[in-house]
Parts: structure tokens; C-alpha cells; sequence
């Protein structure tokens, strides 16, 4: 088994997880139509955006955690 | 959102359609099955197939395997039928489901390769098993296993009700596609196990993906752009505020359905099925990175939901929309093999579902007579559970009806997120009990269930707080109720001897090999 043993990772890159939840959950911040980006209202595209960012907020909070 | 579907296309795809449609339905239940039952039995004697073969794929499913699967098992076929058909029936309202499979996979990566750790360590298959090795208590074991079961028979059922929509808009109306579907299924994981699914998800990936990106270029192409098409939908809606594009008091239930779904999620028994399925902790992590790509996929699916509106599709039935949708927009043959898509889209999670439930029947529900051990035995209990749970969940369509297995699905909901401080929460220390554990999901079963039957099986439920009123998801409530009373009753116990466990919790580092 290659895993890292859980005590020698790095704790800190794990809030690194929590920015997808919070832009995702705080949703006034998104609720409005306006500035719309190739016809997608924000709100669409805001969470759109969310996936790609999320991915690379996970795929950092790995690399970073490794001791 | 909740009726029986009556076929009432525009129109038929025709002979072509049905044709293509037949071809790769067929074509992928027989690879499915042909190539699963041929892994399962390579390079050993017949017969002495393992239940952590079929039940688990020999715990060997390396990166890319297990993204097909986990893929296919998590964004099913109800998903491309039901997500639109929200999206058409409430607008932006029903988009939910993005932030709801965004925000799944940090708590994935987060919480998921260590109880594969553990499972790996313990040669645990289910949910059940985790807990019964954490917290020895039987009673515990068997509230996890069969809140799960009855957590994922409604959710095949409904994976049976995608499939007979799409064989209803090809003409085909009756029990007939139904039960054609139930056949098709019930071969595929007796011969494959998780094998057939994992092999298959592949081939139904490429499928989806290649209708959902012909279907989002296309159809706004057809409707004059996508600033055109949420222009005309916007029409077809009840208008936001100004400046707004949610409804008035519908930020609260967005977002608090979105994360009680995600929550959720990875607790029903398909799902960690495929996670456990992995070859080792880092293929989770590796996956927790690439899983949202199909998010991606769902967002513009349900985008879908929309596009009907700008085409001019009106119906009540709101599931029927996608297949209305690509029968006005798309030539005959191109919808058949879209709805063969969508078939198969739901056999791979459907399989998946009932290996999941098969071994919590064996493992954790039938009474301990038999050894708990891997064995030709209990890879024919299994098999046969696999049958029993698939027959549940066509008798929940047939005898009962397809709206009881929508409600029935929304329940499970709530239900299947009891579970998780029992399987999440006793990864930390807590000082949590089996007393309490036990305590808290009775009263979140209790709590959740009386709330969703009071408020009329909706998924929200209205808090009045202070002269305003708020609707919070009702899953999300019960799950709170549920950690208050563990966490009260576990105190209440905290001076008691604890059993002895098998597995110690990981902070004291007992558990890895």
C-alpha cells in the first residue's frame, strides 16, 4: 500500500477544501444575473466555474499535504 | 415532477431509431455480462468466485476504472431524466444539483480514503461492516445495513422508471419495456458482479457524453445561442426579483439541499461500493480530482431543462422532457442511440446499486450463521440477494406505482444521511458511543420521516424563526437532531467500559497494515 501515513501529512492544505464549499454555499453572492459571460448569466457560469477550481483546489490540497 | 409518463411524444424516431437504440442496448448487455463473467472467473476453478470478487471486483479497480464507475454510478440515467425535468418544472432553482456534485468531492477526498484504509485493513465490504468493527454492536450494524437497503431500492426502482421512459418515447408502451429492463438487468449482475458495471461504464460514458455534447451545442444552435435560449426560458418562468435569479426565498433551500445531498451521496450503498472497490487510498484521491469532470457534464445536462422551455416543448409530465426534447431536435437514428445512452446509462449504476445492497444483505442482515468470511457460498447468497433487492424495486414500480418510488427515493434521502455520524463521525474523536449512535439515528429516522410526511413529501421543511419563515432541507435537520442526540446520549454514557473493538480508531494509528 503506497498511502502516506494520516500523522505525516501536512494538516494545513486541507482549508484549501473548504473554498469550494464556501463559494458554493454562500449563495446571495451569486444569486444575479448580471455580468453575464457568452450568454450564460453569472449565476450559471460562477458555478460552472466552481468545477475546474474545485478540482484544483483538491488536486493542491494532495500535492501540498504530502510530507 | 412526479407522474406516471403516458407516451405522448411529437412524434416517434422510427424504425432506424429503434433499430440503433436495440443495437447498442443489446450490444452493451452483452459485453457487460460476457466480459464481467469472464474476469470474475479468470485464472481460477469455476465456482469458487469470492463475494469480494463479485461484490467488491477483488478490491482491484485502478484510477481510471474506477472514474468510469464511480462516474456511472453517481451521475445514473434518473440523473439526465430528472435533473432537466426539475429545471424545467422550477428554473434556476433546480441547479442545485451543481453545487450539490461540486461540494461532494472535498468531502470525498476528505473522508473516503481512510474508511477505505480501514475497510482494506478489516476486509470490510459495506458501510455496516465499518461500523460494526468501530463500535461492536450489532444492533448499530444492522440500523446502518438496513437504512441503506431501504435507502437504495427505491433508487433502482427509479433507474428501472428511467429506462421504460426512454423505451415508452420509442413507441413501446406497457409493462412490457419494464419487465424487458428488469430481465436485462437482473443477467447482467448475476453473470458480471461489479465486474459487468465497471467494464461497461466505459462504454456508457462515451455514449452519454457524446449525446450531451452533440445535445448542448446543437440545440441552441437551433435556438439562436445560449444568451437567446435563458432569454427565452426566462419567459416561460415565473420572473425572479430584480437583480436576482433565484425566487424569493429559495437561497436558504439551494444551498442547504445542495449540501445535505452531498452529504449524502457517498453514504448510499452504490456509491461507497465503488469508492471501496478501489486498488488503494491514493486511486480515491486521484478520483476526488477527476470525478468533477462529469459534474461539468450534469450542469449542462440540466441545462437541458431550459433548452425545452426555448424549444417549445409543453408538458406536464415534466420527466418526459428529454426524450421530447431530442425527438424534436435530433433525426430519428441520433435519437434512438440517445436513448440507448440513457438505458444504459441506467443498467451501470442500477448494477452497481444492487451489488451494494446484495452485500449488506449477506453480510450485515442475515443473521451470523455462516462464517463472514469470502467463500463460494456467500458469493451465491450474494448473487441471489442481488436478484431479491432488483425484484423489491420492480415490485415498488408494478404493484405500487412510479410516483410512490419518487417519494420513496426522496425519504431515502433523509434516511441515508442517518448514517453518517455512525460511519463518518467515528473516524474523530468524538467520544461517540454505539448507545448514542443508535439513539441519534432513531430520532433522525423518526425526525425526518415525520417531517417529510407533515410537510406533504417535499424536501424542505419551514422553519419559523422569529417572525420569518425559512425552508431548510429536511435531511439537513434531521441529521442535526440526529448528532445532538448521539452526542447527548454518548455523554450521558461516557463513564461506562467501552467493548473492545476491532479495529481502534485511526488517531491512535492501530489500524493500518
Amino acid at each position: 500500500m503506497k498511502t502516506v501515513p494520516g500523522d505525516r501529512r501536512r494538516r494545513w492544505p486541507g482549508l484549501l477544501l473548504l473554498l469550494p464549499v464556501a463559494g458554493l454555499l454562500w449563495v446571495p453572492f451569486y444569486d444575479r444575473p448580471m455580468p453575464a459571460l457568452f450568454g450564460f448569466p453569472f449565476f450559471y457560469w460562477y458555478q460552472l466555474a466552481w468545477v475546474p477550481l474545485t478540482s484544483l483546489a483538491i488536486w493542491l490540497a494532495w500535492r501540498l499535504g504530502r510530507a | 415532477m412526479s407522474a406516471p409518463v403516458p407516451a405522448a411524444s411529437p412524434g416517434t424516431p422510427g424504425a432506424l431509431g429503434i433499430l440503433v437504440f436495440v443495437l447498442f442496448f443489446a450490444a452493451t448487455i452483452l459485453l457487460g455480462a460476457g466480459l464481467g463473467w469472464r474476469r470474475g472467473h479468470s485464472g481460477r476453478p469455476a465456482g469458487a468466485e469470492t463475494s469480494e470478487e463479485w461484490g467488491l471486483g477483488g478490491r482491484s479497480f485502478g484510477t481510471w476504472i474506477t472514474w468510469f464507475l464511480v462516474g456511472g454510478d453517481f451521475y445514473t440515467a434518473y440523473t439526465v431524466i430528472a435533473v432537466p425535468a426539475l429545471v424545467y418544472a422550477v428554473g434556476a432553482y433546480g441547479f442545485f444539483a451543481l453545487p450539490y456534485t461540486i461540494i461532494v468531492y472535498p468531502f470525498v477526498y476528505a473522508v473516503m480514503p481512510r474508511l477505505w484504509q480501514l475497510a482494506k485493513a478489516g476486509g470490510h465490504l459495506t458501510a455496516a461492516d465499518l461500523v460494526r468493527a468501530r463500535f461492536a454492536s450489532r444492533p448499530l450494524e444492522i440500523a446502518v445495513a438496513a437504512t441503506g437497503l431501504l435507502a437504495i431500492i427505491p433508487y433502482i426502482a427509479l433507474q428501472l422508471v428511467g429506462i421504460r421512459t426512454v423505451l415508452e418515447a420509442l413507441g413501446l408502451p406497457g409493462e412490457v419495456p419494464l419487465v424487458v429492463a428488469f430481465v436485462s438487468l437482473a443477467a447482467y449482475t448475476w453473470l458480471g458482479g461489479l465486474h459487468a458495471p465497471a467494464l461497461t461504464a466505459f462504454l456508457k460514458d462515451v455514449m452519454i457524453y457524446l449525446v450531451v455534447i452533440v445535445a448542448v451545442t446543437v440545440i441552441p444552435l437551433h435556438l439562436g445561442g445560449y444568451g437567446a435560449m435563458f432569454a427565452t426560458a426566462a419567459a416561460h418562468m415565473k420572473p425572479p426579483p430584480a437583480g436576482h435569479v433565484l425566487g424569493v426565498g429559495q437561497a436558504v433551500p439551494y444551498a442547504t439541499l445542495a449540501l445535505s445531498s452531498a452529504l449524502a451521496a457517498f453514504l448510499y450503498p452504490h456509491t461507497l461500493t465503488g469508492v471501496l472497490a478501489a486498488r488503494d487510498a491514493d486511486t480515491i484521491r486521484r478520483n476526488a480530482v477527476m470525478l468533477p469532470a462529469y459534474t461539468l457534464l450534469l450542469g449542462l445536462i440540466a441545462m437541458l431543462g431550459l433548452m425545452a422551455h426555448a424549444a417549445g416543448i409543453v408538458t406536464s409530465h415534466s420527466t418526459a422532457v428529454v426524450p421530447l426534447l431530442f425527438l424534436r431536435i435530433f433525426p430519428g437514428w441520433f435519437a434512438g442511440f440517445a436513448f440507448a445512452a440513457i438505458a444504459v446509462g441506467a443498467l451501470v449504476p442500477a448494477a452497481v446499486m444492487a451489488v451494494g445492497a446484495a452485500n449488506l444483505v449477506t453480510r450485515n442482515l442475515l443473521p451470523a450463521l455462516l462464517p463472514r468470511r469470502s467463500g463460494p457460498d456467500n458469493a451465491r447468497a450474494a448473487q441471489v440477494s442481488g436478484l431479491l433487492v432488483k425484484l423489491a424495486a420492480l415490485g415498488c414500480i408494478l404493484l405500487l406505482n412510479p410516483t410512490f418510488a419518487i417519494d420513496l427515493q426522496l425519504l431515502g434521502g433523509v434516511w441515508v444521511l442517518q448514517t453518517l455520524p455512525a460511519l463518518v463521525l467515528g473516524l474523530l474523536k468524538l467520544g461517540l458511543r454505539a448507545s448514542g449512535l443508535l439513539a441519534g439515528w432513531a430520532a433522525g429516522m423518526a425526525g425526518g420521516t415525520w417531517m417529510v410526511m407533515a410537510d406533504g413529501l417535499k424536501p424542505v421543511h419551514a422553519l419559523h424563526l422569529g417572525g420569518g419563515t425559512m425552508s431548510v432541507s429536511t435531511g439537513l435537520l434531521a441529521l442535526l437532531l440526529n448528532l445532538a442526540v448521539s452526542l447527548a446520549v454518548s455523554g450521558a454514557f461516557a463513564g461506562l467500559a467501552q467493548p473492545r473493538t476491532s479495529w481502534s480508531p485511526p488517531w491512535r494509528n492501530a489500524a493500518r497494515k
